[in-house]
């Protein structure tokens, strides 16, 4: 039975019932990573993940814990499913996104299983509306084989400290270059553009870094480009980890505070763009 | 050029480079043994402005490179106003986060640097890239303007907020009697009927100094008006209008031990601001105004040749002040009336033109460029 609308139907046949008292605890996170269209969630018991990717060298992971739902109940191993991400995020915040006291939709999500839609009740003030989504085919996702045992540089800084940085970049500079060290300038990121060179130190000391582990200079590019969309994520974040591995990966994982002050957590991997020779640097 | 600014000064250099964007797309920087000069032009050349900051500005002032000989002319460059206002955009976060501001031009590295020191020992480099120039410096000597007027510029700040942003020109009248009217300024093309005046009247006592000997109008350019003023209001300074018959450029100064603003501004010649009626016709410029004077004209236009004289660059703070030179300039002055010959301030003909032969005999005065190029400007 496709493409149902009829949720009161067999509600135990559901592989996915999450029930949520506060929609924007989900919407927010949902934001953090909505650069594209599409992305691909994959719901296993310990809650809920949802990834996109941009141009193969760009990925965002939001993690929902189940945790943070009030109800989460899984009947398979592990469900994926694709979606369209701006539909969701629309359903999601179909009574608005005002924080105001009392405006606060409750959020029920079914979902019976491959093929069939994505079932969101939405309830604010007795007023429910019940959507759904069109599944679809879950495509492969890149793996990055970020492993953190070869993650060779570690800084944890507060988000405040890189907020600003990242709104002021040189839009015009195609890459955002990262430089992290032991020694001088220990963190720095730099951009190239039409008006001449920009370059942003941080101090190892300094009361925005909370933890501070670099073990060799490593200096990589990123397009800045790919990189650009993370300020969302950027911005609803309270701390940013950054670190690099031996390819010179990147990931950037946002520590995300919700408004009942639970934490959750958006994950930026990007691949390092072509290596820099010594005389550009 | 290396020199420091601290405090809440960064804030002021923040806003001076905000009120310059108003002007003219490139910022012009010259290091002057008495301070940095911050000039900018606007593409008609119609308005001029130049800010100094003198060396009390600064917590260090080091106008050339060290060791470097102070024969050898300053070096001039001219940065693009977008690369340059991008560092200085938001000047909330200026005020908030930047403890110390650093300037360095150091044209044999190539390099002009601006360092901002922030909060949390975040340091901020941006190297811009910049081009060689030579001077930009308006001639004109405001001890031959007849009138002049003196305000705080919170009272011509608040006057001008009244006109509708869309308002290019503004006629400012002032009569002996002790009257002073801000007017928008209608072109001739659009009905009267169609268009919104607005009129601000302010009378004698609002003014610091009132010296008008006869009933005068003058009309200029807002938008470089506005710019101007949005600084000079902040700086709690009062600011002098010089001006003078229709058609030379007013000149609106500002001056303070650590601050020296000027501004320049064309106004519209006698015939077209009196007489709008009969500007439908080919435009007669003033009546003696022969090819050979449009010659002499373009002469205050010419470009320099960077280094060929190594006499100090004649800002206006040493004009003004060296009273030596007085005499041999104004006799130049006299010789001249800059009016634009179109009715749209198309070209900037600003205060003295010399001719060939005064050139010749006054190396001094040849130095002074009003404009370093001058092509597409007649």
């Amino acid at each position: 039975m496709p493409f149902s609308t009829q949720p009161e139907t067999g509600e135990e046949q559901n592989v996915l019932v999450a029930t949520l008292d506060n929609v924007r605890n989900l919407s927010n996170i949902l934001k953090a990573i909505h650069f594209k269209d599409h992305a691909i969630c994959f719901v296993t018991s310990n809650g809920l993940k949802v990834t996109v990717e941009n141009a193969k060298s760009l990925q965002a992971n939001a993690f929902i814990q189940a945790g943070i739902f009030q109800e989460f109940a899984v009947q398979e191993e592990s469900v994926t499913f694709r979606i369209n991400l701006s539909v969701l995020l629309d359903c999601l915040t179909i009574f608005g996104t005002s924080s105001l006291p009392g405006t606060q939709a409750a959020l029920r999500m079914c979902y019976q299983g491959y093929g069939y839609p994505l079932t969101l009740f939405l309830e604010e003030g007795g007023v429910v509306t019940v959507c759904n989504i069109n599944t679809q085919e879950p495509e492969e996702i890149l793996d990055f084989d970020f492993c953190s045992t070869n993650v060779v540089n570690k800084i944890i800084l507060q988000s405040e400290g890189l907020r600003e940085a990242f709104s002021e970049l040189d839009m015009t500079s195609e890459v955002l270059q990262i430089t992290m060290s032991p020694d001088k300038p220990y963190f720095r990121l730099s951009t190239f553009g039409n008006a001449g060179s920009t370059h942003l130190d941080y101090p190892k000391d300094s009361d925005l870094i909370e933890a501070f582990h670099c073990n060799k200079t490593q200096t990589n590019r990123y397009k800045i480009s790919l990189l650009k969309p993370s300020i969302k994520a950027l911005a609803l974040s309270c701390k940013v980890s950054v670190r690099t591995d031996n390819r010179g990966f990147l990931s950037l994982q946002y520590m995300i505070r919700n408004e009942d002050g639970e934490i959750c957590f958006v994950e930026y991997y990007c691949c390092p763009d072509e290596d820099i020779t010594e005389a550009e640097l | 050029m290396k020199c420091i600014v601290t405090g809440g000064n960064v804030k002021a250099l923040g806003k001076a480079i905000h009120a310059l964007s108003r002007i003219g797309d490139e910022i012009y920087i010259e290091p002057l043994q008495e301070g940095l000069s911050l000039r900018a032009i606007n593409t008609s050349r119609s308005a001029y402005a130049c800010f100094l900051f003198t060396s009390l500005f600064f917590q260090r002032y080091q106008p050339g490179e060290s060791g470097s000989d102070p024969d050898v002319g300053a070096f001039r460059c001219k940065v693009l106003m977008k690369s340059f206002l991008a560092v200085f955009r938001s000047l909330p976060a200026l005020e908030k986060t930047v403890e110390k501001c650093l300037l360095s031009l150091n044209p044999r590295m190539n390099r002009f640097r601006v360092q901002l020191h922030c909060k949390y020992g975040v340091v901020k480099t941006h190297d811009l890239s910049f081009q060689e120039c030579e001077l930009l410096q308006a001639v004109f000597d405001k001890r031959q303007y007849a009138h002049l007027l003196r305000a705080p510029p919170r009272l011509l700040a608040d006057a001008v907020v009244h006109f509708p942003l869309t308002l290019a020109e503004v006629t400012l009248g002032a009569s002996p009697a002790g009257k002073v009217t801000l007017r928008s300024y209608l072109e001739e093309e659009t009905e009267p009927s169609r268009m919104m005046v607005t009129e601000m009247c302010l009378s004698e006592e609002e003014f610091q100094a009132f010296h008008i000997k006869q009933e005068t109008q003058i009309t200029f350019c807002l938008k470089e008006f506005r710019g101007f003023l949005s600084f000079a209001e902040s700086s709690n300074l009062s600011l002098d209008i010089h001006f003078d018959i229709p058609g030379r450029p007013a000149i609106f100064t500002v001056e303070d031990p650590v601050l020296e603003l000027q501004l320049v501004l064309a106004t519209l010649s006698e015939s077209e601001s009196r007489l709008p009626a009969c500007t439908h016709k080919p435009v007669a410029p003033a009546c003696d105004f022969t090819n050979d004077d449009i010659d002499a004209y373009m002469v205050a236009m010419e470009t320099t040749c960077d280094g060929v004289e190594p006499s100090p660059s004649p800002t206006f703070h040493t004009r003004c002040s060296r009273s030596e030179t007085g005499e041999s300039e104004s006799e130049n002055e006299d010789t001249v009336l800059g009016t634009p010959p179109q009715k749209r301030f198309r070209s900037l003909f600003f205060g003295s033109v010399l001719s060939q032969s005064q050139a010749g005999t006054h190396s001094f005065s040849s130095q002074e460029v009003l404009a370093e190029d001058s092509e597409g400007d007649s």
